[in-house]
């Protein structure tokens, strides 16, 4: 089955960015990942398929209710029903009774208020998953149900829903002179919905007790040094008595395993002496995870008459929901870049997150930069308009390069090449029209078997250019630690960077293959006994994890070559490895790395750990960001203008992406990035009415399908090394989900003529202006 | 779980056991299910009962067995007989879903947004249920409004279908352009011998709508013995005639919210274009 599967790989060069002439091994090759033909073919083990002897099954009990008051939890009845073994409340959590990545401010069961949709209050272990599932219902909780804040902009008045208020935090940034003015000023407000993370397989997790007090959680977590502090705290425990084994991730485009589903399993796990297992149901995952931001965006943009941006002013509302989760850092992103990669010499941008009742947002991958993309492109097509130049002319004319400075203060130090990728994708042909018989392969809006008619249907033309910070913002600490070890011919990376699909296990691969000349290269599963890494976000792994095995491995090279170097009097940089076999500059020497090793074990460790960044101060001005990446996009699309149902046609990006380093992953997350901008440019928003969760499935919460991802085509990746990471490359996964949906609504604008001021983009703004 | 090789046997198998349910493709039963929202005592299982997999020709009508899946009624020998119900099949929802799904449990489970519904709707389909107590015939219509009911141990064995040999057109508007839920989906069949056109609208309201004066209104500007032409104002003005009708004004004559409004001018549109469809 499995060999199967692995000759159904593609051929590397039929992968969209391979080039013909590249390695099969080492940096810049398209190595295949290593678990593909498992995950393909379906026996790649997640954390849903772990089994434990005589284990238990969890259930949680969650709110229905946005905002109440608890009167009184009576577990009795649950208790009392046979096969349940363990009811646990906010009375039976040992340590802190709240967590939170940057603000403890979440309790692990809620105790005398309820403040989202969905918040759990009890959990239930039994022997039987549908016996969890009838006794956590049969928990009798008595509530006061108090009128929900569910409109941020009321946030700021309305009654405090925890104590420390409802205001997360508020950048005011200024830049620049108050009161310059541009002769042509546009103004818009700008509305974003709710994106879900919606991974594709949904919470699970297995928590096995120690013999020593301690617990092993077994679940797909994407920061499992953090996730384990937070639960020792919780359980009252010290760290290392708990041990987060990750497990297979099935999907994360933001934080995984929440803390909310960890916890109570360890918990469960700590009180009944027996092996816990949490199968979270797909309405379970929606209400337990943290979302995008929804963001309110009021802006206004000053030029000249030439087009040059001489001002822009904003005020950026993030609604946060009910707890603080990373909200602030989504602020700072937001902030930060709320005019773009473009030269702005006046900025003033108000900042605020606060908390709501809503359903608590937190880590989405471009979380605050793909909001304000949205907003300041389409300011900036409505400038193009005013002005009446060309949208992409009146880009290239305020493009940001290297030595401009942000509206942070911040000098762009990293290679900058904004103005040569949207000439790229300017510059690229445009796909075909359909022919003009709709049995031809023209997909019509609407699908296949849709309403789409072709004398309805409008093409599109838009451009966005989006940027997004690399790594933790404001002061993070980075580091990330691996250790190479060499045996009997075979390498072994040890390092606890999360393989989420963004390709960390195959890179790691890649680097010790490329220092080691050595191929066969195994990544050690992640536990937390491994030093800390950070979490699997902002392209850290790449940079941060990517260095320290570099590193790592550029150690064992020495500790091999040293001997060798010594005895023949030359340093180790005039020695070469090269397919298993060591050579020198003049060719004297020839030996194998086997032979070298002489049955030896080498190991090393290394830390790799970024220049530091500072917070932003009192009015939004620092260093920030470590680094950044930039992106442009042509989107096209096909609008039926009477139906206001929309086909993205294609998807034309050019990346700032420092080095190739592996050109068909490169590729693969570009297209992945796209489709789920896509997904938030057309059909993403988890609604929330009065703080409610509707429609929590993947029927109600549309996904892109195969029909609606377009071809991607990347037209350009500039290779402009960034001389402060390791091997110049920036990571690539975050900058094209920020960019398209800011293009796709651009596209619609140019089709329909509407203002297209909202994401996603409800069908009744994509009717032409002459028929709405 | 009981799998009854005839239908006889399955009204047997029900009939003994009243609180089993019958599941044919499952693709909604099993879903609710596995969600935890139904734990049925009995299953009683349609998915071996040979004689409602296919269809049979019966004085001028086609009597459709309820366990035609929606891959079978969309293939081209099904489309030349009922093109619209083909068209239906096809767009409801993924192959997966269509491989199992069947016509009965479209019916069955009265979805709003059941894609083969407004068709049945606009055919006029009558309904042969099977029961303890023999077989008896309701329209379609009449189990969708509730003005009827499935008796204990009946179960739905048959659609009859009349065959009209005309053009028929099925159109949905979705929210994306991979499979989807309707937001709206129109259904327009010609009957030349009686010289009707006959419309419904789904996936608006908790059952198919017949708009039946625009039905009229239509019908008599159709040349129906020439090549079938109308004017393309009559086209467009019978597409707002069906959508004020299904997508009536507020009580108090106050102006529709927008998302209404939306969806009002999506049926114009598609009526329209299901008609103009049919008659080209």
């Amino acid at each position: 089955m499995s060999n199967d599967a692995a000759t159904a790989i593609p051929a590397v060069d039929s992968i969209q960015g391979a080039r013909p002439d590249a390695p099969v091994h080492g940096i810049g090759a398209s190595l295949p990942s290593a678990d593909a033909p498992a995950k393909a073919a379906g026996t790649f083990p997640y954390a849903a398929d772990l089994w434990a002897e005589g284990l238990l099954w969890a259930a949680l009990l969650r709110s229905p209710h946005p905002h109440a008051r608890i009167l009184s939890v009576d577990t009795s009845a649950a208790a009392a029903m046979p096969g349940v073994r363990a009811v646990v409340t906010h009375t039976d959590v040992p340590g802190d009774p709240s967590y939170g990545r940057k603000v403890a401010d979440r309790p692990v069961f809620a105790r005398e208020l309820v403040r989202h949709h969905g918040e759990a209050i009890a959990a239930v272990a039994a022997d039987h998953p549908d016996t969890a599932r009838l006794a956590a219902a049969a928990i009798a909780v008595e509530y006061e149900v108090l009128e929900p804040v569910t409109d941020p902009e009321k946030a700021f008045a309305a009654e405090p829903l925890h104590p420390d208020g409802n205001l997360i935090r508020h950048i005011p940034l200024r830049y620049g002179d108050p009161d310059a003015h541009g002769e042509v000023v546009v103004e818009g407000l700008y509305r974003i919905g709710r994106q879900d993370p919606a991974p594709i397989g949904a919470e699970a997790g297995l928590a096995v007790p120690r013999p020593d007090g301690g617990v092993d959680l077994y679940t797909a977590s994407t920061d499992p040094h953090t996730d384990r502090d937070l639960a020792a705290a919780c359980f009252g425990l010290a760290s290392d008595q708990v041990k987060i084994v990750v497990t297979g991730v099935p999907g994360a485009t933001g934080d995984r395993e929440d803390p909310g589903f960890q916890i109570p399993l360890g918990l469960l796990a700590l009180r009944t002496g027996c092996p816990v297992k949490l199968a979270a149901t797909r309405e379970e995952s929606f209400l337990g995870h943290a979302h995008r931001h929804p963001t309110l965006l009021r802006y206004r943009h000053h030029a000249d008459p030439e087009g040059n941006l001489v001002k822009v002013e904003a005020q950026i509302l993030l609604d946060a929901g009910a707890y603080a989760d990373d909200s602030a850092e989504s602020l700072a992103a937001a902030v930060s870049f709320a005019c773009g990669p473009y030269v702005v010499p006046h900025a003033f941008v108000e900042g605020w997150a606060v908390r709501t009742n809503n359903p608590p947002s937190g880590h989405v991958r471009g979380e605050g930069a793909l909001q304000v993309c949205a907003a300041y492109e389409a300011q900036m097509d409505k400038l193009a308009l005013k002005l009446g130049v060309d949208p992409a002319e009146l880009r290239l004319r305020n493009a940001l390069a290297t030595g401009d400075i942000l509206p942070t203060g911040q000098t762009v130090t990293c290679p900058a090449p904004v103005a040569e990728l949207l000439r790229a994708v300017r510059d690229a042909p445009l796909p075909a029209l359909p022919r003009d018989t709709p049995e031809d392969d023209w997909l019509l809006p609407g699908g296949p078997e849709g309403a789409g008619e072709p004398g309805a249907v409008r093409r599109g033309v838009g451009y966005a250019l989006g940027m997004v910070h690399m790594l933790g913002a404001e002061g993070t600490d980075e580091v990330s630690t691996a250790t190479v070890k060499v045996h009997d011919g075979r390498a072994t990376v040890i390092c606890a960077a999360v393989e989420t699909g963004q390709g960390f296990t195959t890179l790691a691969r890649q680097i010790v293959q490329e220092t080691l000349g050595i191929d066969e290269v195994q990544v050690a599963p992640v536990d937390t006994d491994q030093p800390p890494s950070g979490a699997a976000a902002h392209g850290r792994h790449t940079w941060v994890s990517g260095g320290a095995v570099e590193r790592a491995a550029k150690m064992v090279r020495t500790q091999l070559l040293q001997p060798l170097a010594h005895k023949f009097g030359m340093s180790t940089e005039l020695l070469q490895i090269t397919d298993g076999k060591i050579t020198s500059y003049d060719g004297v020497l020839s030996t194998t790395v086997m032979e070298a090793m002489d049955g030896k074990e080498l190991w090393a460790t290394a830390q790799c750990r970024p220049h530091p960044t500072e917070p932003l101060d009192g009015a939004g001005q620092g260093d920030a960001f470590v680094g950044l990446a930039f992106c442009a996009i042509r989107a096209v699309v096909d609008v039926d203008v009477e139906l206001g149902s929309i086909r993205v046609v294609e998807m034309a990006v050019a990346q700032d992406v420092g080095r190739v380093l592996n050109p068909a992953q490169l590729a693969t997350r570009i297209e992945a990035g796209v489709t789920m901008g896509i997904g938030a440019a057309l059909t993403e928003n988890l609604r929330t009415p009065r703080g409610l969760v509707r429609h929590p499935d993947l029927t109600g919460y549309p996904l892109p399908t195969a029909l609606d991802a377009p071809e991607v085509r990347i037209v350009k990746l500039v290779e402009e090394r960034d001389v402060v990471a390791p091997f110049g490359a920036k990571p690539a996964s975050a900058v094209p989900v920020v960019t398209s949906p800011a293009a796709v609504a651009a596209a619609v604008r140019a089709a329909t003529g509407r203002p297209v001021n909202r994401l996603p983009i409800r069908p009744q703004a994509a009717v032409a202006a002459s028929r709405a | 779980m009981t799998l009854p090789g005839t239908l006889d046997e399955a009204v047997a198998a029900l009939t003994a056991m009243p609180a089993a349910v019958p599941v044919a493709g499952g693709t909604d039963l099993m879903a609710a299910v596995n969600k935890g929202l139904l734990r049925p005592a009995g299953l009683v299982g349609l998915g071996r009962i040979n004689e409602i997999r296919g269809w049979q020709y019966q004085d001028g009508h086609a009597l459709l067995g309820a366990g035609l899946t929606h891959a079978r009624m969309g293939r081209p020998d099904f489309a030349a007989l009922i093109p619209a119900l083909a068209a239906a099949a096809r767009a409801a929802g993924p192959p997966q879903i269509r491989n199992a799904g069947t016509l009965g449990g479209n019916i069955a489970g009265a979805a709003p947004t059941g894609d083969a519904l407004p068709v049945l709707a606009a055919l006029e389909a009558d309904l042969v249920v099977a029961g303890p107590g023999g077989r008896r015939e309701i329209p379609v219509t009449h189990l969708l409004a509730g003005r009827e009911l499935l008796a204990p141990g009946e179960l739905i064995g048959f659609v009859r279908v009349p065959l009209l040999h005309a053009p028929q057109v099925f159109l949905k508007a979705t929210g994306r352009t991979g499979p989807g839920r309707a937001t709206a989906s129109a259904a327009v069949v010609l009957d030349p011998a009686r010289r009707g056109v006959r419309c419904a609208v789904g996936a608006i309201a908790p059952m198919p709508l017949r708009p039946l004066e625009a039905e009229d209104w239509i019908s008599r500007r159709i040349d129906w013995d020439g090549d079938r032409g109308v004017a393309p104002e009559a086209l467009t003005a019978f597409g707002e005639y069906v959508a004020a009708a299904c997508v009536p004004d507020a009580p108090g004559g106050e102006p529709l919210p927008p998302a209404v409004l939306h969806l009002r001018r999506t049926v114009a549109a598609l009526a329209r274009r299901a008609l103009g469809r049919a008659l080209s």
